[in-house]
């Protein structure tokens, strides 16, 4: 009887899903839209929103309209494999995931599977923010492309900036404890090592991931080693609460992060006063990007009040409408081919490129360091008065290293 | 004779609805939500081994799911690897053993008390191990967790399990065999010792028995279902990782029994495919679903503590007795209320999520039960708070009603069954 | 290695300080009213919280006062219509009830105030450099907060040992029956400490807030080392709370301080499968060091370092 029931209950559910408007492109978005995760989910989806919005009113995709399905994954593995299962029923062939390189090894082995089984209904999946190294080495799938540096790259980039630092003499790496914290600290070190034989690398840390409360015994640590620059790949509250400790105890060191800039960073940073001592690679700043950019990050700012964390979402949806157009069609199969090895203007300027070996996004990289803004500069973040100011640019040719991908080709 | 068969009939039920559910659900969403399912099933029932039947709370019992699952992962890949003639059906057999062994060798130390100390034990062991994962990388796969390709293995009588048809019909096999056997288990004098063992201890020892010993072995067998489950899991989705034996997934898992009840076996089932069901759909309807959980826990533990199926027992008594109809006019009176309190208080809380947390990057104007309403004036909460007000008074003066019938079906079937 | 030593120890106390402050009310809820209150690291962070909204308010001087009052009149209410109803249906239950009101509290703190940490600061009278020592500076913001959490243990030793009061919850705490037939209404001390508990965890919130980060996770974050403290320290024993507190905030700041691992004492290879193993360093382990001393101390002495109960 109770079978029976919950049973009807779960046709009912399953049927109530949205009836599809056959005309549209739909994107499915896969992040965590609730518990502690959202914060950075509902600004990726939110940035999405706006892309399907802008490419829809332009004439959408072979006149299609474009549209996003928001999948919340809770940032679980499973969950997000669950959800990517729902996003198929409904006809959804692309998606597209940021957080959590948990998630994106599961749903690209997913793809890979699915694909198979599952042959003329194929799924293709764009990363475009998690950022471990194996997704495209070991791990690399056909169907999977990544429009984000990957860590390793984003570190070669940090240390080519770097070698023309004499300053930097002793150098401290703090990382979480997992594996990208752990790709950081070997790539770091192995990369200064060669580039800047003479740093010596004074303290190397991992501590657990989003378990520290109170950095102060770390800080201590760093002081202690006489460090004069700190690498750190936290994020989240481990980054803010990391410059926190650091401002109490009066740490006097550079920072180089990669997530200093994310959702709460910013405030973090103004919070301990660290004038242009934070330093953060990504793929542009707004306050150096070229006109078309900067005018496209004012658009973008009045509508949806957060700045563009993700210029490298601008590349994607670009990349993905050329690929459709040139291909006149939408089906992943096609697009897939039109992707590989794509070449076009990046958003921040610069020539970008999807390398066919491995389905990696080659371009310019960045270094900024946050501070109070100069006379000028238009973009502050988070409403602190403070913003990006531009310290060095890699040239994506100069960010290029080999992969051990072996690809599978259909 | 005819007892036996009226006995058997749920079983039969069971199995026939483990076949046909594929037909009726067919979508591939609804398979793997099933597949999912099932494995739960085998979860909150392993669980309710140790809370409901033995009186064990535990905040850790993730860990022998979640090192079963990881144990047949590991199997699978290197029956793979080695292009050993196994194939996938015997596979959550290793995640029973690996759970087994696992079981034991931390209810050595853990069920050595009970109470208090043994949920506090069993939750330093959760977090022991979940904090491990992150240190034990080639075991646990670090981050991204151990990954498999299910249809590479040896194939059984033609079958690869490529599909998730085949995985669902593996699933509901081994799910109907575990909850036989957990059953049958409650049936046997050693059931009854854990029934004891929950009761009274003391009495257990001057029987002749040893608690801590009956402990031990109850922990074991409730290790080797969650074994069984990890490994099917891990079958399902093809993947392991670490949060799949944190705390969250402990207390999804007390979550799961506590819901469908944990005083009748048939809880655990009933609340592993309520929750998965609300767990996966009900993030698509709201982004406070985590609130509703809470809620619902709360409400259960305040006003439904033998759960869901202990609500329909006690109901289903008094059908059998032909006495519903004394409380239906008490039912009929109390149910509108209560239906405009839910909806009073589910109005509120999406109200407030909307004007809280959302108004400022997505606007205040939202859809509520079918209606266009913007959160940011007066009158949809004035509205929601009203009708909330209004139930739950309203519920509060007719209940002494609910609890008079009651009384009253009571006392007639006591007289009844008396004569 | 003297400057590392000397704030470890600092970094130390002050963290085990601050783990007695919400230790201390754990016990005592727990050795009257046989309650494990899962949700008390949420009453933590409700401090926390409402010392955020007073201090942008009003200031951080009157949150300091306000803030822990209205979280002891949460605690109060939550005591009354909550876990009073439950009480009849036993311990597992009323466990379970607290069990549940974390999740929502934690749910709405999200729904109120945001995913994201919120910008709760010390006073600015208190944003000073207290001394230097090795060139490491020690903020004026932990001295106040090492000075209030010893402030509190002063205080309530006084209110334990010196009042009827105390007098009182002492006797209730192993014979409550007896307090009960000697006319003192239970019921009412017990909501009353329930409150007094969640007050001390909210100005424990309050104080910690500004110098650690106040977010929706900080109470999953100390929850289950607040157990950890209770049960090693030995259940109902407010000695063994403090003992715990201090021993735990020691462990695991000395605990990073160190880069030992296996492959340094032994030599670099490992045998086989123990590779990762090998290569942990104590300080990677220093998150896990309470639950290993948890498991330890109750393989050895059931009851905890200084407790005589066992439930």
């Amino acid at each position: 009887m109770k079978f029976r029931f919950a049973c009807l209950a779960l046709a009912w559910a399953i049927s109530a899903a949205p009836a599809l408007a056959e005309d549209a492109i739909k994107i499915g978005f896969i992040d965590p839209l609730s518990g502690g995760g959202a914060s950075i989910g509902e600004i990726g989806l939110k940035t999405y929103q706006y892309l399907a919005d802008e490419a829809s009113v332009s004439g959408g995709l072979l006149g299609r309209k474009v549209e996003i399905v928001g999948l919340d994954n809770k940032t679980n593995p499973q969950e997000s494999l669950i959800q990517a299962q729902k996003a198929a029923d409904q006809g959804i062939r692309i998606i597209t995931q940021g957080n959590g390189s948990s998630v994106a090894a599961a749903l690209s082995g997913w793809v890979t599977k699915y694909n198979d089984r599952n042959p003329g209904k194929e799924v293709i999946y764009l990363n475009y923010a998690a950022v471990d190294p194996v997704l495209t080495n070991d791990k690399c799938s056909y169907w999977h492309f990544r429009w984000d540096a990957n860590s390793d790259i984003k570190m070669a980039a940090l240390t080519n900036f770097m070698k023309g630092k004499p300053n930097i003499k002793k150098v401290y790496l703090i990382n979480q404890d997992y594996s990208f914290g752990q790709a950081v600290r070997t790539t770091a070190r192995s990369m200064l090592k060669e580039k800047r034989p003479d740093i010596e690398i004074v303290g190397d840390e991992l501590h657990p991931l989003l378990k520290i409360t109170d950095f102060a015994p770390y800080v201590a640590k760093i002081k202690a080693s006489g460090a004069d620059t700190v690498i750190t790949g936290n994020w989240g509250q481990d980054i803010a609460l990391l410059l926190k400790a650091a401002a109490d105890a009066g740490l006097q060191t550079d920072w180089y992060t990669y997530y200093a800039g994310g959702a709460g960073g910013p405030t973090g940073i103004k919070q301990t006063g660290l004038a242009h001592r934070v330093f953060a690679i990504v793929e542009g700043f707004p306050n150096s990007a070229p006109e078309a950019a900067q005018k496209w990050e004012a658009a973008f700012r009045a509508k949806t009040g957060v700045g563009l964390f993700y210029p490298r979402a601008v590349n994607e949806m670009r990349m993905l409408a050329m690929a459709v157009n040139q291909a006149k069609s939408a089906d992943p199969k096609a697009i897939a081919a039109q992707l590989e090895g794509m070449k076009t203007e990046g958003f921040d300027g610069g020539e970008i490129f999807m390398r066919k070996e491995d389905h990696q996004l080659f371009q310019d990289m960045y270094i900024g360091s946050f501070g109070p803004l100069d006379p000028g500069a238009k973009f502050d973040e988070e409403g602190t008065g403070w913003g990006w100011k531009l310290a060095g640019v890699i040239k994506a040719k100069d960010t290029i290293l080999p992969t051990t991908c072996k690809m599978e080709r259909p | 004779m005819s007892a036996r068969l009226g006995s058997l009939m749920p079983w039969l039920a069971l199995a026939l609805l483990f076949i046909v559910t594929p037909q009726i659900l067919s979508s591939a969403t609804a398979l793997t939500m099933t597949s999912l399912m099932g494995v739960m099933i085998i979860f909150a029932l392993s669980y309710n081994m140790l809370l409901g039947q033995t009186g064990l709370l535990s905040f850790g019992h993730a860990v022998y799911f979640g090192l079963g699952g990881f144990v047949a992962i590991h199997t699978m890949n290197a029956v793979i690897h080695s292009k050993l003639p196994v194939s996938i059906p015997m596979i959550p057999l290793v995640g029973g053993l690996a759970g087994l062994a696992f079981g034991a060798l931390f209810g050595l130390v853990s069920t050595r008390r009970a109470g208090i100390v043994f949920s506090m034990i069993s939750l330093g062991l959760g977090e022991l191990v979940s904090s491990s994962s992150f240190i034990l990388r080639s075991f646990f796969g670090g981050e991204e967790g151990v990954t498999t390709n299910r249809a590479k293995l040896a194939p059984f009588f033609g079958h690869r399990f490529g599909s998730q048809l085949e995985v669902y019909y593996l699933i509901a096999a081994w799910c109907f065999f575990c909850v036989a056997a957990m059953y049958a288990l409650t049936q046997t004098p050693f059931g009854r010792m854990c029934n004891a063992v929950r009761e009274n201890p003391e009495r257990v020892e001057f029987v002749g028995y040893s608690p801590r010993v009956l402990r031990l072995i109850a922990f074991c067998f409730a290790a080797f279902f969650a074994g069984v489950a990890g490994a099917l899991g891990a079958i399902s989705f093809e993947i392991m990782n670490a949060q799949q034996l944190g705390s969250q997934q402990s207390s999804l898992v007390l979550l799961m029994a506590y819901i469908g009840g944990v005083g009748s076996f048939a809880g655990p089932i009933v609340g592993a495919v309520i929750i998965t069901f609300l767990q996966i759909t009900l993030s698509d309807v709201t982004n406070a679903w985590q609130l509703y959980f809470g809620l619902m826990f709360i409400g259960a533990v305040l006003y439904a503590p033998d759960g869901v199926v202990g609500w329909l027992r006690m109901h289903l008594r008094v059908v059998r007795r032909g006495a519903a109809w004394r409380l239906a006019p008490a039912y009929a009176l109390v149910a509108p209320a209560l239906a405009l309190a839910g909806v009073g208080a589910i109005m509120t809380i999406e109200l407030a999520n909307r004007q809280l947390a959302q108004a400022r990057s997505e606007g205040s104007a939202m859809r509520l039960f079918g209606l266009d309403v913007d959160a940011s004036t007066a009158w949809p909460w004035i509205v929601a708070v009203g009708l909330f007000v209004l139930g739950a008074s309203g519920v509060r003066l007719l209940w002494p009603r609910v609890g008079e019938a009651w009384g009253d079906v009571n006392a007639r079937l006591q007289i009844r069954s008396g004569a | 290695m003297l400057q590392l030593i000397t704030f470890s120890a600092l970094n130390g106390v002050l963290y085990g300080m601050l783990l007695f402050m919400m230790a201390s009310g754990l016990t005592l809820i727990f050795s009257m009213m046989g309650v494990l209150n899962f949700a008390h690291a949420s009453f933590y962070m409700l401090g926390a919280y409402f010392g955020f909204e007073i201090s942008r308010r009003i200031g951080f001087w009157p949150g300091l006062v306000l803030a822990p009052l209205l979280v002891g009149a949460v605690g109060a209410l939550v005591e009354r219509y909550g876990l009073r109803r439950v009480h009849r249906l036993g311990h597992v239950s009323e466990l379970l009830f607290t069990f549940g009101l974390a999740f929502v509290i934690e749910e709405m703190v999200q729904m109120v105030w945001g995913k994201l940490p919120v910008d709760y600061r010390g006073p600015p009278s208190l944003d000073f450099v207290a001394f230097r020592l090795f060139d490491t500076t020690y903020p004026a913001y932990r001295m106040f907060m090492l000075s209030v959490a010893v402030a509190m243990f002063v205080v309530l030793l006084a209110l334990l040992t010196r009042t009827r009061v105390g007098l009182i919850i002492q006797a209730a705490l192993t014979h409550p029956d007896m307090v009960a037939m000697l006319g003192h209404n239970v019921p009412r001390i017990f909501m009353l400490v329930f409150g007094a508990g969640a007050a001390l965890a909210g100005l424990a919130g309050v104080i910690a807030g500004p110098a650690l980060v106040t977010q929706p996770a900080m109470a999953t974050l100390l929850g289950p080392i607040l157990f950890v403290v209770i049960v090693v320290g030995g259940l109902g024993s407010l000695t063994g709370a403090f003992v715990a507190s201090l021993l735990i905030g020691l462990l695991q700041t000395f605990a990073v301080a160190m880069n030992f691992s296996l492959a340094e004492v032994f030599g670099p290879t490992a045998p086989p499968f123990l590779d990762d193993l090998w290569r942990v360093t104590i300080a990677q382990l220093a998150p896990v060091m309470p639950y290993i001393l948890l498991v330890l101390v109750l393989i050895v002495r059931p009851t905890g370092l200084m407790g005589t109960r066992e439930s």
